[in-house]
């Protein structure tokens, strides 16, 4: 039976926003903390850490994330573990976040002159000192358009969670056309509203990668 | 633990993993091909079209740019039919992936081509070389080395995310690997093997593009 696109079918897709919401302020908060380890041992001074959080960040960065979310989907199952696909989704989301946002911190980190943290170290300040009043506050600034721009791919990247079973904005758009059958107005809905939670990010982005060019240029 | 790892099914597919990651490379080398010339082509619309195409180019860019990838595949794959373009799968994951990649091509390729000097053009222009000449060889090859970093991280993005045309059931690497797990319930194994496959696919474009980049930008840079 096909049904009609009505106010009903308009109503599912735009109430299912909350859930691609969740996802990504989960995922974006755990890579925020997993993404500040990973970037503290990507420049420590040990070369185990180091070399570890190399290829954490590599295998992230060269692997689908389709296949991470499977990856971790099928993990748990086999762990005996029963999760949610929500569950799953938010694991997998926020090792991949954490891998892109640790190399990207870590560009941002390696930016500060070093001549900064020696002169810290001579100073006879401790590495938290170093790292939390001279590095860190220096590197925030040129950080932030990156990470924008990195969670406007994130919160992309929430919709492959659909393909796992996660009832989030593209899975509420498929179930939808799979009953009306209306993939233009459904689709192009679908993706209206993702362009309006991303868009604004994109543009917050590209302002304060501009300022920071101009901060720069002076 | 008592789970019992169980590769044989995947091994004893192996010969179809193969040929689904053959179908891979060649829809990412296409739509790199035919990415890369719409870059290009919207770049230089970018930089030298009228007012009405420069902002039909950034639209295309926002939109492309702020939505997701498996949004746009569904929309190619399903909404087109309807006003009379009807594409079988791959052809649809073709068009998917460079209408996808010629956003992110367009602007890494304008940022080079702003890079280069006007007195370089000038220069190219006093030794007098051609309109053509000019844009080729002394605009566009210098542009593109500048950004050949960015150009290729982004084309080994793409054979990343063309995992997800396995969706509209094109045959590529993961849609063989989603057939075997739906034949023989060894989820874990056959992901954990099609995730290796694809990160020696990525280790091996890497390798491709240096050798493309030692080849055809080995010329000394001016400064």
């Amino acid at each position: 039976m096909i049904r009609s696109f009505g106010p009903n079918e308009v109503l599912f897709i735009v109430s299912a926003i909350q859930f691609t919401l969740l996802l990504s302020a989960v995922a974006f908060a755990g890579g925020m903390v997993g993404g500040f380890l990973v970037m503290l041992a990507r420049v420590s001074q040990f070369k185990a850490l180091r070399i570890a959080a190399t290829a954490f960040i590599r295998v992230f960065q060269s692997t689908p994330l389709l296949m991470q979310l499977f990856l971790i989907f099928f993990g748990f199952d086999l762990l005996g573990w029963e999760v949610s696909a929500l569950t799953a989704a938010a694991v997998a989301l926020t090792l991949h976040a954490s891998a892109f946002l640790g190399e990207i911190w870590r560009g941002c980190v390696e930016s500060v002159p070093r001549g900064q943290s020696e002169a810290g170290w001579a100073l006879g300040l401790s590495y938290f000192d170093r790292m939390g009043s001279i590095v860190l506050p220096q590197a925030t600034k040129i950080a932030i358009p990156p990470t924008a721009g990195f969670l406007v791919q994130l919160i992309k990247g929430t919709s492959l969670a659909s393909i796992i079973g996660f009832v989030e904005l593209t899975r509420a758009g498929q179930i939808i056309n799979n009953n009306t059958f209306q993939p233009f107005l459904v689709f192009g809905l679908v993706a209206a509203l993702y362009f309006i939670i991303c868009w604004p990010i994109s543009l917050f982005a590209r302002r304060m990668e501009r300022r920071l060019a101009v901060a720069n240029a002076r | 633990m008592s789970y019992q790892f169980n590769f044989g099914p995947v091994f004893a597919a192996f010969d179809s993993l193969l040929l689904g990651a053959w179908v891979t490379v060649q829809l990412s080398v296409a739509a790199m091909v035919l990415g890369l010339i719409v870059g290009i082509l919207g770049a230089a619309a970018k930089l030298f079209g009228g007012r009405i195409l420069r902002v039909v180019v950034d639209v295309y860019i926002e939109v492309i740019r702020n939505t997701p990838f498996l949004v746009q595949i569904f929309f190619i794959f399903f909404a087109l039919p309807l006003v009379g373009l009807r594409l079988n799968p791959t052809q649809a994951a073709i068009l998917a992936l460079l209408v996808n990649v010629g956003a992110y091509a367009i602007e890494i390729i304008r940022a080079g081509i702003e890079s280069i000097s006007r007195g370089q053009v000038e220069a190219g222009m006093a030794l007098g070389l051609g309109r053509i000449h000019v844009l080729r060889y002394v605009i566009l090859k210098p542009a593109l080395r500048a950004v050949y970093p960015a150009l290729t991280s982004q084309f080994i993005l793409l054979m990343l995310s063309s995992s997800v045309v396995s969706t509209i059931s094109a045959n590529d690497l993961t849609a063989v690997a989603n057939d075997i797990q739906s034949a023989t319930f060894s989820s874990f194994e056959v992901y954990l093997v099609i995730t290796v496959i694809y990160l020696v696919l990525a280790m091996g474009l890497t390798v491709v593009f240096r050798q493309i980049e030692r080849i055809t930008f080995s010329y000394p840079t001016a400064r």
